[in-house]
């Protein structure tokens, strides 16, 4: 029973990680309607500016504001040039857009700041939290800020209105344009978010998974998995798949035989196909009707 | 941030552009021209350049076959390096294991694949769009670690791999090891082409394209589209094995790591820049996936990534229907010039 609680912890606080990523995710997702497999490399780019800005010995946290308000900027920039003029094109022609901006943010940050791992510090420190050994002082700190992100986002979409706006440019976009909504610029600003959001959650990835150009790579495969386990159109759901994910995949590695820490990866995934074929909303998504 | 039972409606874009059928192939001329140079070209050529232009073909066809996937049935895949996997393993082992004779083991090999095609599309019916291209996205990520287990290692070599020998020339024909693969991977290339041509101008081809344009209206009009959805998987997973099979022999090596997620992505792209649902460009994907990072990485070293992006980029701005936009372009102008 003591490894069962332990081994949910441990899922808990690697949850954290997926947690973010799939919020990013679905913050993409509801601006454009498809999944930004960039992503990952957009905020690890992200994550190498405020380890930047610290070199030149700017603080924590102000590195931390500097970062989201240049990841805004970048995300709502790398929209107007690249992908509005692609806005009519097939989807496959924008995945491979996607493609092609990852490999060039892999590449230039790898030229810059070279592929050698470097340390990231954390704000929480990494003492046991409440004298577990499992769940560390910065996953902990991680959760908190996951969790303040997701009510901050909530009462941004909820009460202001731009997040109305936002609302309605994503789900009804004509009849948005009509009542006045400027829905080109609403899916600018869902960039520019997410691209903040990814900082957010490559700045608090880092210190677990250390700093380097391809540190997103196992990690934006769980926070796809996450967020349409969750359910892509709710931002809630994107982090409770998160977790989820992180609790059967430490759950799976421990108590199915066989499994251990090579299969992990492919059973979460397995799960996750299921719930997909048996639930395709996700667990907490609106179903989509589609009109013939 | 609404309730849960709250009902999105939504009309759906197309995921896929429609291709009229006639569009689908090269004319007799076009089709004689490109043949003659690919039974031509490999007599003047050194070893290596006769084993690049294998390999052009080898993933010329499996980009053929997730064109027939995607462009002929409106389907998604980021899986394909899973089938390839598959092939090749399923060919090596033969080979390596049983002493079968090489040429037996692509049929083997496409049936094994076509039968794990025709499995996976069963679950994938239930999804389309993101969510399958997810789905596929899971099993590519999935195989090489299912390839590295213990269980299979007596077969398979583990992490190590297995090494294939390279078929000599029979009969005593005087050609290279090389360039008598070759002509074998062009003849049953010739062979698949011909096949998946006739395959959409055929009544399942039809249904495919029904399937692809409008789901609804096509199981409307008597389309059994569960059915020919998994056949369209089927047969795409079928043609990728044969050419990893073919890849194995080509290679002489196969190992878990050559078949990750970057190889899968590797013909998505080779797809989208040979134009979708354009069977001919292919070949011209094919080029784009093998030639262009060598390209990118000799403009500069440590740049290629970006270079290669960049390069893409291009491609999809300047001609975003790929090949095929360049084929039907030239052929205006070719008209034109004869008018005069």
């Amino acid at each position: 029973m003591e490894l069962f609680t332990n081994q949910i912890l441990a899922g808990i606080s690697t949850g954290a990680i997926y947690a973010c990523m799939a919020l990013a995710v679905v913050m993409i997702y509801q601006a454009i309607d498809h999944l930004n497999f960039a992503q990952g490399e957009m905020a690890m780019f992200s994550t190498f500016i405020s380890w930047q800005f610290m070199q030149w010995g700017v603080p924590y946290w102000g590195a931390f504001l500097l970062t989201i308000a240049f990841s805004f900027a970048a995300g709502i920039a790398i929209e107007r040039a690249l992908f509005r003029p692609l806005a009519k094109a097939p989807i496959l022609t924008q995945v491979a857009g996607f493609i092609a901006l990852f490999s060039i943010i892999n590449s230039s940050a790898g030229l810059i700041w070279d592929f050698t791992i470097k340390q990231y510090p954390t704000p929480f420190g990494s003492a046991p939290f409440l004298g577990s050994q499992l769940i560390s002082t910065h996953q902990a700190g991680m959760i908190g800020v996951t969790i303040l992100l997701l009510i901050a986002l909530y009462i941004f979409f909820q009460y202001t209105r731009v997040g109305l706006a936002m609302r309605a440019a994503a789900s009804l976009p004509e009849s948005a344009r009509l009542v006045g909504i400027n829905t080109s610029w609403m899916i600018a600003l869902g960039w520019g978010m997410a691209a903040g959001i990814g900082a957010i959650a490559g700045i608090l990835i880092a210190p677990v998974v250390f700093l380097e150009p391809n540190m997103m790579g196992g990690v934006l495969i769980y926070g796809f998995a996450a967020a349409v386990l969750g359910g892509l159109t709710s931002p809630f759901g994107a982090v409770v798949g998160g977790f989820l994910v992180g609790v059967v995949e430490n759950l799976a590695g421990t108590y199915i035989p066989g499994v251990g820490n090579e299969l992990k990866l492919p059973i979460a995934l397995a799960l996750i196909v299921t719930v997909l074929v048996v639930k395709p909303a996700g667990l907490f998504g609106r179903p989509i009707v589609k009109r013939v | 941030m609404t309730a849960a039972d709250e009902v999105e409606v939504v009309a759906e874009g197309q995921a896929v552009e429609a291709v009229p059928k006639r569009a689908m192939t090269l004319g007799a001329g076009t089709s004689l021209t490109v043949l003659a140079l690919l039974l031509i070209v490999p007599l003047f050529a050194k070893n290596f350049i006769i084993f690049q232009m294998t390999m052009l073909l080898i993933y010329g066809l499996a980009v053929l076959a997730l064109n027939i996937l995607t462009g002929g049935s409106g389907q998604f895949s980021l899986g394909q390096s899973a089938f390839y996997a598959v092939g090749a393993y399923t060919s090596a082992i033969l080979m390596e294991q049983y002493d079968v004779n090489y040429a037996l083991t692509l049929p083997v090999a496409g049936l094994l694949c076509f039968g794990a095609g025709f499995l996976f599309g069963q679950p994938a019916l239930r999804l389309s769009g993101v969510y399958l291209a997810l789905a596929t996205f899971a099993l590519a990520t999935a195989m090489p670690q299912l390839l590295k287990l213990g269980y299979f290692e007596k077969w398979t070599g583990g992490v190590q791999g297995l090494v294939v020998t390279k078929p000599d020339a029979p009969f005593g024909l005087p050609i290279s090891q090389d360039m008598w693969l070759y002509y074998f991977t062009l003849v049953i290339t010739i062979a698949i082409y011909i096949f998946s041509v006739n395959l959409l101008r055929s009544r399942s081809g039809r249904a495919f394209m029904a399937i692809r344009d409008n789901e609804i209206a096509a199981s409307a009009m008597g389309v059994d589209v569960a059915l020919y959805k998994t056949l369209a998987f089927g047969v795409s997973a079928g043609i990728t094995g044969v050419a990893g099979g073919l890849g194995a022999i080509a290679v002489q090596f196969v190992a878990p790591d050559s078949y990750t997620i970057n190889f899968a992505i590797a013909l998505f792209l080779g797809m989208v820049v040979g134009g979708v649902g354009w069977l001919p460009g292919s070949i011209v994907g094919s080029a784009f996936i093998i030639f262009v990072p060598n390209i990118s990485e000799s403009i500069s070293k440590g740049l290629s990534g970006a270079v290669f992006g960049v390069l893409l980029f291009m491609v999809i701005f300047l001609v975003p229907h790929g090949a095929r936009q360049v084929a039907i372009v030239s052929q205006q102008l070719i008209a034109k010039y004869r008018k005069r």
